[in-house]
């Protein structure tokens, strides 16, 4: 049943994939997503299996899970989706001329394009004994199924090689009953994730649960016994002992035969370019075979993303590029946490930070380079990897958090709940993610049945983990313990959405240096992906934009978020707030006389003070906004931007005019920073406060800038946030007059309007570009001050124009008017 | 079964912005109706199938809209939510002759 006739002309492109593994089956599967129906796609593996998660194969030697359980694909979904699959066979032969493989049983299938994902194999060491039968690697379901049945024929066991895989054979054996020896060649454990310390620690637990090592032993022979099966392990100083199964962790090699029979180019794997193709433009290679910028990956995550820049090509979609990946590592043996990633040894022009509690079985060390994270090594309490991971890979300047961060996030902590085991022990009723009230059954059914990998699908199907992120570390430990690693993997820089590969420093540099002033022209210049964005880009590329062109941009209302659009904020019923200006939190019997007028004549069901010494009138028609507003612009209010991504409010306290302890007029000069500052846009919503003395009365060490009032001038605190994640100031400087608060404000404020992302907050952002940065910006240098301060203030003419009255004189009249009514 | 459609007139594709929707008022509840950027138009319910949410108020973008309560986004053609979001938001037949949009009430 041989065919092997050339693509008649006008049918599909024939894709041939050999290897039917995880990173393969990723590739089709994103392939299937952005371009369905494009290939006839025919699928080689030689495992008797459909793909099914490796990485699962340890709790299923440990017997947590059975065979049936890891499955991913089954061979429906094969045939659901037009695939092919020949399974039990093996590719022997690429014929590239005439674009055709071969099996070694006589199976040919053309091609025009070829996806090698061969993965790769267990190293045998080069001893006498190593081909002898009881001798196995720990690789796939036929591995694991031998050991099996020798854990049930047998007693002793020995692993050779104490790295990740060989102590979860380890692990697993020893939970079927046998007698285990881990035969390891280094000084200690797990030494490429682990330093010493941390690594007797763990030796210690796993000694514990009755595992034996052999450290810095070196294996000669493996003896033949009478059987003909191996009996013993030599090692090279004399000593023997005995082994009914000895099983071969000590590394793996890249499945590289078959591409380089064909003369494909290999080097320590075959080797790849940014687009996953190989030498020839033909064929192209995912996984664990693949060689790429000189490294080969042995974790899932980067094979997933090579997955994903690989189906791009293949659907000719021809944008996406792999940079390459940071790695992080886990091991996978119930009851024992360890994380690792990073260059965590330390050494020359590095720092560690050490915490160590060996009572408790807890370590930690953190290394550190300059003000940058560069390693974390983590045993016991591991539920804040995840947050040293993010700091690491997104070169987080971390001196403000120096003196705290090896205590860590305690993102346990924030949501209430015990350590890492205990996530395993919740019941599927409790609340793990508060914002979006997702339960511990949600996430777990959901990774369970829709095969869910990473952080960020989860955070996309259950939307658990999406919004304030304090429960990160939770979801992070349920995807470990439900589908196994850690997976999460992350590209070295983060795009600002889907629509583009370019961060959000890349796009405002851009939008800076080739003067784009709209849109269109942006997303042009930058090959955006989508037509007109989405989202998540097009109220930043506005923000991003109006911020570089103040004088010069038309604000696009149709890519603002609703609030911004209708200049009131939308509640869940899908009436508005409507919130009025009152400078400084000061008010008269007029103002509030006007208020209460218009609250009857629009039927306001309720009003409330705000935190922000505000007063919030609820439940107003959408209709009804333009008229309210003239009511009030009339009264002499503005538009309080409680909305927007804008300048909010200036708190204030009564100050040295009422106070006894007041040092200066803090309400005054609550007023003059509000008239300062109302109207501006920013990246996210900004608040102010100014305290009349360091008793702070108007809470100033919570704001993005706050003010606190002494004897001999002012207290200039930046950063502060009072949201889900409490954050106190940090002191930016003294200053002696009213007339420089307000100078070092506006720079302040510019400053974070020009360097931060959408939707960052000023706490974040100070975080991130650290504030010795902000300092030499704002504090240091003068002249930058000035300029900041300059450049703020020409922004804010054309901000400064109620868009309340706007609109009540007729503004966008479409935004508050049905088109048509039907009765 | 070929329905006759009930066209009503509803007003002119101009008075919809690109890139965004209009809401017409209905004794059954409000109907958005949409200009995509390129002056495609279409109708649903204004009716997130999520939580409610005003669809007529999220941002539209290539042919769906993101609603603006918690961000689903829902096909404007089809009315379905993007995956991994589950739903559907009731459609309505629209033509649009000479900048005149027409819109039939029957489903
Ligand atoms: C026990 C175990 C535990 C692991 N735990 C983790 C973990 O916790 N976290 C993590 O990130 N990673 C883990 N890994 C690694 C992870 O499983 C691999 O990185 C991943 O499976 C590699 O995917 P791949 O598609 O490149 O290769 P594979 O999944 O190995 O797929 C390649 C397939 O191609 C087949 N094949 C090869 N040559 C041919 C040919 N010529 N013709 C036909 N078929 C061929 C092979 O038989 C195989 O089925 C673990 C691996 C093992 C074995
Ligand atoms: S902050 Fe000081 S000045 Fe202001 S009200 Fe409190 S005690 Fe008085
Ligand atoms: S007002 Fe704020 S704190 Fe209160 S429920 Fe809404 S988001 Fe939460
Ligand atoms: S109501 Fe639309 S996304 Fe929640």
């Amino acid at each position: 049943m041989d065919m092997s006739l050339p693509a008649a002309a006008g049918s599909k492109m024939k894709l041939v994939m050999v290897g039917n593994g995880m990173a393969g089956m990723r590739t089709l599967e994103e392939l299937l997503k952005a371009a369905p129906g494009m290939y006839d796609i025919t699928v080689f593996g030689d495992e008797p299996h459909p793909n099914y998660n490796r990485i699962m194969l340890s709790p299923v030697l440990a017997g947590e899970q059975t065979v049936e359980q890891i499955v991913l694909n089954s061979r429906d979904w094969y045939a659901e989706n037009g695939i092919t699959l020949h399974t039990g066979k093996k590719v022997a032969k690429i014929d590239r001329r005439a674009r055709c493989v071969e099996t070694d049983s006589g199976t040919r299938a053309p091609y025009d394009r070829l996806l090698l994902a061969t993965g790769s194999r267990p190293f045998v060491l080069p001893v006498p004994g190593a081909r002898l039968p009881g001798v196995l690697g720990f690789r796939d379901i036929a591995d694991v199924e031998a050991m099996i049945r020798a854990s049930t024929e047998s007693r002793h066991a020995v692993v050779i090689g104490g790295g990740l895989l060989g102590l979860e054979a380890a692990n697993g054996l020893k939970l079927r009953g046998m007698d285990v020896s881990v035969v390891h060649i280094g000084a200690w454990l797990l030494e490429r994730q682990l330093d010493e310390p941390a690594a007797r620690l763990l030796q210690q637990s796993l000694e514990e649960k009755g595992l034996r090592f052999l450290l810095q032993k070196h294996t000669a022979e493996l003896v033949q016994g009478e059987s003909g099966r191996v009996c013993a392990v030599k090692f090279k100083d004399g000593e023997t002992i005995p082994a009914d199964l000895v099983v071969m962790a000590v590394g793996i090699r890249p499945n590289t035969e078959l591409a380089e029979s064909a003369g494909l180019h290999c080097n320590r794997g075959l080797v790849v370019n940014d687009t996953m193709q190989t030498f020839d433009p033909r064929i192209y290679a995912v996984g664990e075979c693949v060689s790429h910028r000189g490294i080969a990956y042995g974790l899932v995550a980067p094979l997933f993303e090579q997955a994903k820049v690989c189906a791009n090509h293949l659907a000719e979609h021809g944008v996406a590029r792999y940079i390459g990946s940071m790695t992080s590592t886990r091991l996978k043996v119930s009851g024992i946490d360890l994380f690792s990633a990073g260059d965590f040894t330390g050494g020359e022009g590095t720092e560690s930070l050490v915490y160590s509690d060996a009572a408790a079985g807890s370590y930690k060390k953190l290394v550190i380079k300059g003000n940058k994270l560069v390693g974390a090594c983590i045993y016991g309490e591991t539920l804040d990897g995840a947050w040293y991971f993010d700091l690491l890979r997104e070169g987080t300047d971390i001196s403000q958090l120096r003196k705290n961060i090896l205590f860590g996030q305690s993102h346990l902590g924030d949501a209430g709940h015990g350590p890492a085991e205990r996530v395993a022990a919740l019941p599927d009723t409790a609340e793990i993610c508060g914002c979006n009230g997702v339960c511990k059954g949600d996430i777990v059914s959901a990774i369970r049945d829709k095969k869910l990998f990473t952080l960020d699908e989860v955070r996309a199907h259950t939307k658990a983990s999406a919004s304030c992120g304090s429960c990160t570390g939770l979801v992070e430990a349920l995807l470990a313990h439900t589908a196994g690693g850690d997976y999460s993997a992350a590209p070295s820089k983060k795009p600002l959405c889907g629509c583009t590969e370019h961060s959000h420093d890349e796009v405002r540099a851009t939008i800076v240096e080739q003067k784009l002033k709209t849109m269109a022209d942006t997303m042009r210049f930058l090959e955006w992906k989508t037509p007109d964005g989405c989202g998540k880009c097009r109220p930043a590329l506005n923000y991003y934009l109006l911020c570089a062109w103040p004088t010069g941009y038309w604000d696009d209302a149709q890519s603002r978020y609703i609030n911004e659009r209708a200049h009131g904020n939308i509640q869940k019923d899908g009436s508005f707030s409507v919130v009025p200006r009152m400078w400084g939190g000061l008010t008269n019997p007029q103002e509030l006389r006007a208020i209460a007028d218009v609250a009857e004549k629009f039927k306001v069901p309720e009003m409330k003070v705000t935190g922000g010494q505000r007063i919030d009138l609820f439940g107003v028609k959408k209709e009804d906004l333009p008229a309210m507003w003239a009511d009030l612009a009339a009264a002499g209010f503005v538009s309080g931007h409680a909305y927007g991504k804008a300048m909010r409010t200036v708190k204030t306290c009564v100050g040295s005019t009422w106070c006894r302890f007041g040092t200066q007029d803090s309400t005054g000069l609550g007023v003059k920073l509000e008239q300062l500052t109302w109207g501006s846009w920013m990246p996210h919503k900004f608040k102010l406060a100014v305290s009349g003395c360091p008793r702070n009365c108007a809470e100033a060490t919570i704001k993005d800038f706050g003010v606190v009032c002494v004897d001999s001038g002012y207290e200039l605190h930046v950063g502060g946030n009072g949201g889900i994640k409490v954050r106190v100031t940090d002191l930016l400087c003294k200053v002696e007059t009213e007339a420089q608060v307000l100078e070092y404000c506006a720079a302040f404020t510019q400053l974070y309007r020009e360097e931060a992302h959408y939707l960052e907050r000023t706490a974040p952002w100070v975080e991130r570009v650290g504030l010795a940065h902000v300092k030499a910006k704002v504090v240091d240098d003068a002249a930058s001050r000035k300029a900041l301060a300059e450049r703020f203030l020409v922004s804010q003419k054309p901000a400064q124009v109620d868009p309340w009255k706007a609109r009540a004189e007729g503004e966008a009249r479409h935004e508050f008017t049905p088109i048509a009514a039907f009765v | 079964m070929n329905m006759s459609h009930n066209w009503v007139e509803i007003g002119r594709v101009d008075e919809i912005p690109r890139q965004g929707a209009r809401v017409i008022t209905t004794a059954t509840g409000d109907i958005a109706i949409f200009r995509t950027a390129a002056d495609e138009v279409f109708a649903l319910a204004d009716k997130c199938p999520h939580k409610g949410g005003p669809l007529s108020q999220g941002i539209v973008h290539g042919r769906r809209v993101a609603c603006p309560l918690h961000d689903w986004k829902i096909n404007l053609e089809t009315g379905i939510a993007a995956a991994p979001d589950e739903g559907c938001a009731a459609r309505y037949p629209v033509r649009v002759a000479d900048g005149m949009v027409s819109l039939s009430l029957i489903e």
